[in-house]
């Protein structure tokens, strides 16, 4: 600021921490706050009021402009990209998803006798019935074997092998003569585990129907099921099969 | 007094016209009022101190503004926009508070 160097020219200030005279009440010293107000009209007065009439105006225009939107203004490009590209993979996806509907009821319209309808019907029952478990599934998959000559296998390490082949995408579970549903639960009891109320025994061995690859991935991972199950104690050996059958239903 | 009715105006005409700040202006905008305000604040401590002069006040004013935005403009173009005006911000805040403590011992002598 070039009013630095006025400035300069008195001596400095002292110090805060040395005592100093109270600012001089007298008229030849520097005015107080009185003097300040009262009001004088010269033209470099005006100049100074028109700049602090702008001054408050940017400054009120800015805060409100601050005020209104506070979730996009201050994230930057690269998140913004992100967002972006997010909500139009979304809505790529959920135009997928009408065009299928779309399709779906235009034949349903087309269709007096009922035969889609009927057809439809029955491919939701089968996946529901798979979903739930009621029905046998095949198809490829993974066989995982988890042998526990140690006794060291507990019920939370099945249960985190079922929820890791659940997470890389497994449409269907069988442990042991067991299928797995939605309400499956692991139990430590005398002897062994228990799963949904029937005991299992060692080795056990899951059958899980889905992308090979992707849950071998995923039981693999540094730190993951496999890794803990071995440093537990116990063994564990992943087979992929382009065919796997599960047999065992769940009870309606 | 007029700069103070002045900044009052301003700010009731912020209010009722709700002006939206323009895309191009938007990351000048701050830092310039940043630099405004320590202008002011340079003006109010210079005529406490009796040093006061219109022409420097708007002069400076009016570089210092300018210059605040240049210099967040040129860190823009260089890629280091947000760091230059965290540095603009920091000193004109350095310079603000060293003005309103020179204010405060002139006004209360402590």
């Amino acid at each position: 600021m070039s009013d630095d160097d006025a400035r300069r020219d008195p001596p400095e200030e002292p110090p805060e921490e040395q005592p100093e005279e109270p600012p001089g009440k007298s008229a030849e010293e520097p005015p107080g706050i009185i003097d300040l107000l009262r009001p004088r009209t010269t033209a470099g007065q005006l100049m100074g009021g028109l700049l602090c009439v702008l001054l408050g105006f940017a400054l009120v225009t800015q805060v409100r402009s601050n005020q209104r939107d506070t979730a996009f203004s201050t994230a930057r490009q690269d998140e913004l990209v992100g967002i972006l590209s997010d909500l139009s993979q979304r809505s790529e996806r959920l135009r997928g998803d009408l065009r299928d509907l779309e399709a779906t009821k235009a034949e349903l319209e087309r269709d007096v006798q009922g035969g889609t309808a009927l057809q439809e019907a029955r491919r939701r029952a089968t996946t529901y019935g798979l979903l739930a478990g009621t029905l046998p599934a095949e198809g490829p998959g993974i066989d995982l074997q988890i042998g526990d000559p140690g006794g060291a296998v507990r019920s939370v390490n099945l249960l985190d092998a079922l929820q890791e082949l659940r997470d890389a995408g497994a449409e269907v579970i069988q442990v042991n003569d067991v299928r797995a549903g939605v309400d499956t639960h692991f139990l430590d009891a005398a002897g062994g585990i228990v799963a949904d109320g029937r005991p299992l025994r060692a080795p056990y061995r899951f059958l899980a129907i889905g992308d090979p690859h992707t849950m071998t991935t995923a039981l693999n991972i540094p730190g993951g099921v496999v890794r803990s199950l071995r440093s537990a104690g116990a063994t564990a050996t992943i087979t992929s099969h382009a065919r796997l059958t599960v047999s065992a239903i769940r009870s309606r | 007094m007029i700069a103070l009715i002045g900044l009052v105006i301003g700010v009731v005409l912020g209010l009722l016209f709700e002006p939206t700040v323009p895309l191009w202006l938007q990351p000048y905008l701050p830092i310039a009022i940043v630099a405004a305000l320590d202008a002011m604040f340079g003006g109010v401590r210079a005529r406490l101190e009796g040093i006061f002069d219109e022409k420097v006040f708007v002069v400076s004013f009016v570089s210092n503004t300018i210059i605040a935005a240049l210099i967040v403009f040129l860190g823009d173009q260089l890629g280091v926009g947000s760091q230059l005006s965290t540095g603009v911000v920091v000193v004109l805040g350095i310079r603000i508070f060293s003005n309103a403590a020179a204010i405060r011992r002139k006004l209360f002598g402590a």
